[in-house]
């Protein structure tokens, strides 16, 4: 499917680096993911408490969000943003955590914060509550990126007036393996829209 | 009661992931919810946890929470009377 739509900024996170647009915004060697995203969010100078109580698939999630829609839109005119993300294995690290916390029954302390995580669409909503947007959204589970099926799935809200601009994200969180790849959507641009380019975007 | 109460802190800054906020940041009688430390209905629930966890306190009722989770204070106070471990 042609459409004229663009990509209009990206972000990319793995491997301890962080990259807007092409550029790289913060790479470290040697650490865990949690202090990469503690680093990565004061390198955009994210100020939201609750970023540091999400999950790490959320944390992921948000920050590629975040790293694009911070300095480059208006939310309080532009806020008919439609999110569209998806992953391969939802959110099965939260859930292997949650697991481990009830497995034994003489220790038995599940906790309320980590069981609210147990779905990967949760990513979404944290997303959606810090940006007050009330859009359409939704989180596909596939077995890889599936660049077509995105390229569609957008095109189709925009054509159909169900959104102005869609916010598009990969985010993969397992055993501290993880690749975030969050792009924006809409008509403004000099990327074209199609499959070709984000899977090339995917891979560079 | 002094050294329960900076327990305490420490306790909740670490189960609720509270970054950037020390123990020197809380005081006994700021309020934890609302305008205090700004926490939330799943805080509220793993405060109950951490009551349970670490010091053998189930609440029967957790209605009583809004009364013991008000402040480091109140908190103290009851874990003192009811704690079991």
């Amino acid at each position: 499917m042609t459409t004229n739509y663009h990509i209009s900024n990206y972000c990319k996170i793995e491997n301890n680096s962080l990259q807007v647009n092409g550029t790289t915004v913060l790479e470290m060697k040697d650490v865990l993911f949690p202090e990469f995203i503690k680093n990565a969010s004061k390198a955009i100078e994210l100020e939201y408490p609750k970023f540091f109580k999400m999950d790490n698939l959320s944390k992921l999630a948000f920050l590629g969000a975040e790293a694009i829609l911070k300095n480059n839109i208006n939310l309080d005119i532009e806020n008919n943003i439609a999110l569209v993300f998806a992953n391969k294995a939802s959110s099965l690290d939260t859930d292997v955590k949650y697991q481990e916390s009830i497995s034994d029954k003489e220790n038995y302390f599940p906790s309320p914060a980590v069981f609210v995580y147990t779905l990967p669409n949760i990513c979404v909503g944290e997303i959606s509550i810090k940006n007050q947007l009330k859009t359409e959204n939704a989180f596909f589970v596939f077995d890889d990126f599936k660049a077509e099926f995105m390229s569609d799935y957008t095109s189709y809200l925009l054509e159909s007036g169900k959104a102005e601009k869609v916010l598009c994200g990969w985010v993969e969180f397992y055993k501290n393996d993880y690749k975030a790849f969050v792009y924006l959507v809409e008509k403004s641009g000099t990327t074209a829209h199609n499959k070709e380019v984000i899977q090339t975007l995917y891979n560079k | 009661m002094e050294a329960l109460k900076q327990e305490l802190k420490a306790k909740i800054i670490e189960a609720l992931n509270l970054e950037d906020i020390s123990i020197e940041d809380i005081n006994d009688n700021d309020p934890l919810f609302g305008e205090g430390l700004g926490l939330d209905s799943i805080d509220a629930l793993e405060l109950i946890v951490l009551l349970d966890k670490v010091y053998g306190i189930r609440l029967a009722d957790p209605k009583q929470g809004k009364a013991i989770f008000e402040s480091v204070e109140t908190m103290a106070k009851y874990i003192e009377e009811h704690r079991t471990k």
